[in-house]
């Protein structure tokens, strides 16, 4: 109720007139609901242009996890998807290291560029992951990890003098690769995924898929899709998430006929039909990794980087990163107190 | 854990180079918004001008000049240009400057940019929140008008501008331009700038480092403060309808850079509307953190150890929820004690109203049964008045009957 006049409305330009001031003048804002096609022009659309420079100045962050058993291929994979060495394998580990004896989180940082679009790019290992004999809780420390870059994240957001551009450490994407036995999956792969499908993205990949022939292949993808709905299991693209309609078609196909990808990976380039190709040479031929008809690498490319990557970034910090803020902020809801290292090596408790 | 960085090349195409497109098309699909405040006189020309601007009507009821303190009023509406939809809000103020004692006039319009901060804030603070779909009304860019007098600033202008320029970007405007000649514009606009530098406000200079804008943005600073006209009717000149200004001796076009700066002011409006914005979240991070500071949080702690937010916030939720159960128990004993205190009145009440009433029908009723009871008593004395009439009239009567049957007539001599 605001004293003072009340002004009549002019039936053409719906405005709404602010209480007496002092009062907190809050201006409710009814939409007059125009969509006028300009007659002249504006300069509106500019901003896209504007955007553009903005994001190639910042540049972009990318974080992905691989997880699976020791020798499914996940160091080659990642480097064949980012054309360049960026498995811990290759930036000088111990390649004849042994498997350790719990599961160790290993991240390692590049930077690479590409048609003037620089991006940070941060690959996260896990070796040691379902390789012992006794693998209970082995996802224990991954969920740990991928919960310590939230709760980096939240406590950058909450200061009071606060950076411009939050560094952002937390995993984008998680690959999650099968091993091709041809059967189902076994009880570890439900028990990660069931887990870990809740605190962020996993992308299923079916690993060394050139042991398989196509109807096999076949089958074996659909086996998976019908235990993984089976168990409740919600990979990305979570169905939930699919913004509108063309979202939703997209999406719906590539959830229910290309997923999971079976993948081959290799860095060895040969020589066919005259051209250069990455593949794994056979006696009986050679696997072109990026031929569409030999396996579904090229897939996995384009959908990972080429269409879905801003989306992965977006739904971590929209859902994943908002669902773990409101579980802390509500007085920890059944997380255990934690204790960060910061790189000031503070310690705080949140 | 972490390596150091390493810089790597590509040995063929990976394809991220379409994350821009990516991020593109996910904001074309959310939209745009964009806020703009225009601070001015009444009758400077802010509603013909924004209808100029950005050729929708803005247009609404002239208001009075006697108002007696400054009021805000937004309109909304959607403009779309090819791909992009844009909310555009436009906040005027109502009654600037009319009042006669004019203290404290802009503290409405810097109350109004400070509750968008906090409603920001609030959103931002909350524990389940969805700040990607929320509608952000936090002011881009302020408009001031300055009156085309020719002369010099005025005091309202210098105080009121010197009360926003922390918290919103300025783009200082000669409004109702075209009562100025071109020499005394030329005259006025350097005025104008070099008293805004002496009392140290700061407007919004577009920026130059970006080297594809940054001339034309330096010839662009050269022209501020902007000296618009704006017009809400069209003209007709040629064959096509142009916004214009007729007089008798010559017609005022809007969109001619020679006879105004609007077109100028609506380029360089849209050119850097990223850049107006990403400003804006400065201020808006300056306003924060001046709102928590004085709430008491600090990031760090008496030992020198970094305080969390949460902590703080957690304790004066509960010293909140506290106060709250606390006045809640203070309001209910009132209540309580006013209900007992109302029932009593009311019992009083009851009784001394219902009192006169009963106690006459009492005193009646009282009355008539005594009435009833005397009657009954003389009835009753008549009754036996009259048996012992009877009673005597049979005696008599038998002791006539004996007499005249025992003895003969006797004459009584």
């Amino acid at each position: 109720p605001h004293a003072g006049p009340v002004e009549s409305k002019n039936e053409a330009a719906m405005s709404e007139l602010v209480p007496e001031p002092r009062q907190k003048p809050v201006v409710p804002m009814k939409p007059m609901g125009i969509n006028t096609s300009l007659l002249g022009y504006i300069g509106i659309d500019t901003i896209i242009e504007q955007m553009r420079k903005k994001t190639m100045k910042t540049g972009f962050d990318f974080n992905v996890m691989v997880v699976g058993q020791s020798g499914l291929g996940k160091s080659t994979l990642v480097n064949t998807l980012f054309k360049s060495q960026v498995s811990r394998k290759s930036s000088g580990w111990n390649r004849e290291e042994k498997i350790p004896k719990t599961v160790e989180i290993k991240a390692i940082v590049h930077v690479i560029e590409e048609g003037g679009v620089k991006m940070k790019l941060t690959v996260i290992d896990t070796p040691g992951f379902g390789d012992q004999i006794n693998n209970e809780n082995c996802w224990e420390p991954i969920e740990k990890y991928i919960n310590e870059q939230y709760e980096k994240f939240l406590k950058e957001e909450v200061n009071i003098a606060r950076k411009k551009r939050i560094p952002d450490t937390r995993v984008h994407c998680c690959l999650y690769f099968i091993s091709p036995t041809g059967h189902s999956l076994r009880p570890l792969d439900l028990e990660f995924m069931k887990h870990l499908s809740k605190v962020v993205n996993i992308i299923p990949v079916i690993a060394k898929a050139d042991t398989m022939t196509l109807e096999e292949k076949t089958e074996f993808k659909q086996r998976v899709r019908k235990e993984l709905e089976v168990n409740g299991i919600e990979f990305y693209p979570q169905k939930e998430f699919d913004e509108d309609l063309e979202d939703k078609t997209e999406n719906d196909k590539i959830r229910q006929e290309s997923m999971p990808f079976a993948v081959v990976g290799s860095d060895k380039e040969y020589q066919v039909n005259g051209k250069r190709v990455l593949g794994r040479k056979t006696p009986w031929g050679i696997i072109e990794v990026e031929n569409l008809n030999h396996c579904e690498f090229a897939l996995l490319r384009d959908f990972v980087i080429r269409t879905h990557l801003q989306d992965l970034k977006e739904v971590t910090h929209n859902i994943h990163y908002e669902t773990y803020r409101a579980k802390r902020l509500n007085g920890n809801g059944g997380l255990p107190p934690m204790t960060v290292e910061t790189e000031e090596n503070h310690e705080s408790n949140l | 854990q972490n390596v150091g960085c390493r810089t790597l090349s590509l040995s063929a195409h990976v394809g991220f180079d379409s994350l821009p497109d990516q991020l593109l098309r996910k904001s074309i699909k959310h939209g745009f918004c964009f806020n703009i405040l225009c601070v001015g006189e009444t009758g400077i020309g802010k509603s013909a001008l924004m209808s100029s601007l950005f050729n929708t009507n803005f247009e609404d009821s002239p208001s009075t000049h006697f108002l007696s303190s400054v009021r805000l009023r937004a309109q909304t509406c959607e403009l779309q240009e090819s791909n992009v939809l844009l909310k555009l809000t436009v906040v005027k103020t109502v009654g600037f400057g009319d009042q006669v004692n004019k203290v404290d006039t802009y503290q409405p319009i810097v109350d109004y940019i400070d509750a968008q901060f906090e409603a920001y804030l609030e959103e931002e603070l909350k524990v389940i929140r969805s700040l990607f779909s929320y509608h952000d009304t936090r002011i881009h860019v302020c408009l001031y008008f300055i009156s085309p007098t020719g002369r010099s600033l005025k005091t309202i202008d210098l105080l009121t501008l010197r009360s926003l320029d922390s918290k919103v970007n300025i783009i200082p405007v000669i409004g109702k331009a075209d009562s100025i000649s071109k020499a005394e514009l030329q005259e006025f606009k350097k005025k104008i700038m070099s008293e805004l530098v002496s009392n140290g406000i700061r407007i919004y200079q577009f920026p130059t480092d970006d080297e594809t804008v940054s001339e034309i943005n330096t010839i662009t600073n050269g022209y501020l403060p902007f000296a618009v006209v704006g017009s809400m009717e069209k003209v007709k000149i040629g064959n096509k309808m142009v916004r214009a200004r007729q007089y008798p001796w010559g017609i005022v076009k809007v969109e001619n850079e020679s006879h105004c700066d609007t077109i100028k002011l609506r380029r360089m409006l849209c050119t850097n509307m990223e850049d107006l914005k990403e400003k804006t979240h400065a201020y808006y991070e300056l306003y924060r953190r001046c709102r928590l500071e004085k709430l008491g949080c600090r990031d760090i702690g008496p030992e020198n150890k970094p305080v969390s937010l949460q902590e703080v916030i957690e304790a004066k939720r509960l010293e909140f929820c506290l106060e709250m159960e606390r006045k809640e128990e203070e309001i209910k004993q009132r209540f309580l004690q006013r209900v007992n205190e109302k029932a009593a009145m009311l019992e009083e009440a009851e009784q001394q109203a219902s009192m006169p009433i009963l106690t006459k029908y009492a005193r009646l009723m009282l009355m008539d049964q005594e009435e009833e009871l005397k009657l009954e008593e003389k009835k009753k004395l008549l009754e036996d008045e009259i048996a012992q009439f009877i009673e005597k009239k049979a005696i008599t009567v038998s002791i006539q009957s004996q007499v005249s049957v025992s003895t003969p007539v006797v004459s009584l001599k």
